[in-house]
This record gives structure tokens, C-alpha cells and sequence, in this order.
């Protein structure tokens, strides 16, 4: 240790402050003069200091984690209470549901009401666009010991794509709806009226022959019919939009330009033409398509 | 407590030689030098933490010096008022040197004014601690205005002031009974 006589020591003391606020100075000046330093030293000290906080965060998570329980705790009270008039609201809407379930049956019974069974589908990937004799069609891959048979109902996940025309051992080619030698029988949903929706290979097809007096409202949504017995009734197909010319078309629900998954639905055998028909259809006066042929 | 805090040497007792103070005494009276710099300093990276309120560092940084200035200035000697400034600046995002010219002021007033400021009751030496640090929010205000050519907002340092001034006392109770415990050992080894 330096030995140093007491004044000396004491003439030192006295100098240390104002040195101290000269180096402050000095500091400052050198913050200024050189932004860079001042952030490379906190980031060099935050780095420092980086594991401390590490260790002190986790116990403060934990007490910030209590005290939401105690929170949560507080809370619920009300939470309780809420929720206990909530279930009262939903038994309410339970009974009433129950209730229209009760009516619905009743009403079943005395109507000899035959409830469709469940349909069965299978899911197939779109591997192809085009080709074939049709301009709107997908070609479908399926598994070698499929059971898909022509006349099936395809479906995307929002709404009616087409239907089965052609099926080989792994593939089978679906016509859509939008294809000029397309016919849907369709149903309005508001008013129950029958119409035809008929391809014109086009993004919408048109709408044809709806009930004298029952014009299709802008914005109605469009099902399939059960008419003919081609299709179960009530399948989404799209809703109504009225052209610029004045012409009733439809917007499809399915997205058909970017089809990749369909379900290919088996409602049941009867109502589906015979094959060859599909695939040759008989002409007909004003030229026949499948579905038309049908009738 | 003798005036100044470092423990003047004693005289040699008469007609024997004093001993030099062995490692473990010198380690001890380091020890009880640095103790509350290194505090100060612990408790400053503590609030400077992340998950901690903004705005507490400078806030702990100012009554540790003010304390510490005024009862034992031999542990809180200008170097280290400079190194808790430094720390200060860097933890926080102040332009660099602002808080050590601050806390380097507050220690100087505190000093020169040390007897009569020691001779307080606590409540008085509370108020003249949160005049002392009004006047050092708005001298780091001004420094703030002068170092980055723009008018601060006066937000901050109202709240330093307010923050710093309400923690005194919580900072004030356990830097008193570490006084008097380094004191009383500081007696004891005399």
C-alpha cells in the first residue's frame, strides 16, 4: 500500500469529486461523439447481466402466476354466477329443442316419413382439370378397389361440384356443374320452386325453367331437387344472381377452379340412367344431355 | 461514527509495534468499504430487470447515494458515484453521462452538507432527500435537453421524482440497519 502523508491524502480526497465530474463530463462528450460506443457497451452489459435476470425472472413469473390465481380465484364468483345463468339459458334452449324434436318425430310418425339413411362417401383427390369430351370436368384418383359407380354425386367441402361420368379401375372423371352438358335439377329454397341449372362453361351456369310467377329472388339459395330421383334433395349448390343482361345465374358454393379433395357421395343406386345412356346420350330434339335424356 | 468513514490509523500503542493488518482484516474492512456500492449496484441490475416497472434503476441509484454520502461518504466515494452513474446510464436509455452527473452533484451537495443533514430526524431527512432529488430530476432533465438538442418530455422525470422520493423510505430502513451493524463490527475490530 502506498504510504502517503495525511495532508496529501486529504488534498487527494478533496480532488476526486471534481476530477469525477470531469471524467462525467468527458463520458458525456464521448456518448455524443461516439453513439456507437454507448450501444455497444449496454449491449455488452445487458449480455453481462443477461443469466442474472435469467435467474431472477423465474421467480418473478411464478409470483406474477400466483397472484393471476388469486385473480382467477377472486373472479370466480362471478364467473360462477355467470355461468350458472348461462346453463339456465341453454336448458332453456334445450327444452325447446327437445320439444321441437318431440314434434318433429310426431309429425314424422304421422306423415310415414322414411328418413333417408346416411349417405356413404368416399374421398378422392382431383389429379387433373380438363381432357376427356367434356370442357369442365376433373379427372379424380382413386384406390384400384374403389366402388365408385357413374352417376354419383360430387361434392367439395362447401357445396354440389358435379357428378360422376366416367370411372375406370383407378380413375374416374367427375362433369361439372358449370360444363355446357350439365343439367341439375334445383330447387330455391325460399320458395320451394323447381328449376334447371344448366352449364354454359362459364364460372356460373344459368337457370332455367323456374314456375311461371315464382321468379328466383337475387340472393336466394339454390339446393339440389330430388325430382327425378337423381339426387337427394338439399345439397348446397349456390345462390341466385341476376346479370348484368337480366339473365338468372348461379354462384356456386364450391370453389370449382381450385378444386383438390372431393367427396363422391352414393345416395343409392335407383334414379341414375343406365350407363351407356351417360355416356352416349340419346339426341333428342334441341340436343339432349344426360340429364335431360332422363327425363 | 469518527468524521470521515475510513477508519483513521490508530496511533501505535505505546512501546509495542502495531501489527499490519492481516488478510482476513483487510478483507473485512474491504468488504464493509464496498458493501453498499456493490448493493446499490445489485439492487439497480435487480430493477432493471425485464419483467420490472420502468424507470426504478435511477430511482434506486439516488437514495443509496444520498444515504450513503451522508452517513459514511468513505463507502461511497466519488469513484464509486461514478460507477453506479455509469450503470445507471447503461441499464437505462438516457444519452450516456447524464446519470453520473447527477448522482455525482447529489453527492457532492450531500456531502458538504453531510453533519447538518445527519443530524436530522428521519421525516426531516426525508424531505430534504426528495428536495435533493427534485433538484436532480430536473437537472437530469436539463442535462437530457442539452445532450440530445429536444425538449424531454417532463413525464419522466416527475415520475423519477416521485418514484425515487417514495422509495427512500423503503431504501432508507435497511441501509440504516446495515449502518449500524457495519458499525457496530467496525467498533468491535477497534
Amino acid at each position: 500500500m502506498l504510504r502517503l502523508s495525511i495532508p496529501l491524502r486529504q488534498a487527494l480526497a478533496r480532488l476526486t469529486l471534481p476530477v469525477m465530474v470531469a471524467a462525467a463530463f468527458a463520458t458525456m462528450l464521448l456518448g455524443k461523439a461516439d453513439a456507437l460506443l454507448a450501444e455497444r457497451a449496454r449491449t455488452a452489459l445487458a449480455d453481462a447481466l443477461a443469466p442474472i435476470w435469467a435467474a431472477v425472472a423465474e421467480p418473478l413469473r411464478a409470483a406474477r402466476d400466483a397472484a393471476e390465481e388469486a385473480r382467477t380465484l377472486v373472479a370466480l364468483r362471478a364467473e360462477n354466477a355467470r355461468l350458472r345463468e348461462e346453463n339456465e339459458r341453454l336448458r332453456r334452449w334445450q327444452a325447446a329443442a327437445h320439444a321441437l324434436e318431440a314434434e318433429n318425430a310426431l309429425l314424422r310418425r304421422q306423415l310415414d316419413f322414411i328418413p333417408d339413411p346416411a349417405p356413404r362417401f368416399v374421398t378422392a383427390r382431383v389429379v387433373a382439370d380438363g381432357g376427356g369430351v367434356y370442357a369442365r370436368a376433373v379427372l379424380l384418383a382413386l384406390h384400384p378397389s374403389h366402388d365408385i359407380r357413374k352417376g354419383q354425386v360430387a361434392l367439395d367441402e362447401r357445396g354440389f361440384v358435379g357428378r360422376v361420368t366416367e370411372v375406370g379401375a383407378r380413375s374416374a372423371r367427375v362433369l361439372l356443374a358449370t360444363d355446357i352438358n350439365s343439367r341439375i335439377p334445383v330447387a330455391l329454397e325460399g320458395s320451394r320452386a323447381r328449376a334447371l341449372m344448366i352449364g354454359t362453361n362459364g364460372p356460373r351456369p344459368r337457370l332455367a325453367y323456374w314456375p311461371e310467377g315464382t321468379r328466383p329472388a337475387e340472393g336466394e339459395r339454390l339446393v339440389t331437387s330430388a325430382e327425378g330421383n337423381l339426387f337427394p334433395g338439399g345439397l348446397p349448390v349456390g345462390v341466385v344472381r341476376w346479370s348484368a343482361s337480366g339473365a338468372p345465374e348461379v354462384e356456386l358454393f364450391a370453389r370449382l377452379d381450385r378444386l383438390d379433395l372431393v367427396r363422391l357421395f352414393d345416395f343409392g343406386p335407383d334414379g341414375i340412367l343406365p350407363p351407356e345412356a351417360v355416356a352416349r346420350p340419346a339426341p333428342r330434339r334441341g340436343g339432349g344431355t344426360a340429364a335431360m335424356a332422363r327425363r | 461514527m469518527t468524521g470521515r468513514g475510513a477508519t483513521p490509523p490508530r496511533p501505535a500503542p505505546p512501546g509495542r509495534k502495531a501489527s499490519p493488518p492481516g488478510l482476513l482484516q483487510r478483507l473485512d474492512s474491504f468488504g464493509r468499504a464496498s458493501l453498499p456500492g456493490l448493493a446499490a449496484a445489485g439492487l439497480m441490475v435487480l430493477a432493471a430487470a425485464p419483467a420490472g416497472p420502468p424507470g426504478v434503476v435511477a430511482a434506486i441509484g439516488l437514495p443509496a447515494v444520498f444515504f450513503w454520502s451522508v452517513h459514511r461518504p468513505a463507502a461511497m466515494s466519488s469513484p464509486v458515484v461514478f460507477a453506479l452513474g455509469l450503470l445507471q446510464d447503461l441499464l437505462g436509455l438516457a444519452p450516456l453521462g447524464a446519470g453520473v452527473l447527477t448522482l455525482l452533484a447529489v453527492h457532492g451537495a450531500a456531502v458538504r452538507w453531510r453533519r447538518p443533514i445527519a443530524r436530522q430526524s428521519f421525516p426531516v431527512a426525508w424531505i430534504l432527500y426528495c428536495v435533493t432529488a427534485g433538484a436532480a430530476a430536473a437537472l437530469g432533465w436539463v442535462l437530457q435537453l442539452l445532450l440530445t438538442l429536444r425538449v424531454p418530455a417532463l413525464a419522466p422525470a416527475w415520475h423519477l421524482f416521485l418514484l425515487s422520493a417514495g422509495l427512500y423510505p423503503l431504501l432508507a430502513w435497511p441501509m440504516a440497519r446495515l449502518l449500524r451493524v457495519v458499525s457496530r463490527a467496525e467498533e468491535e475490530a477497534a
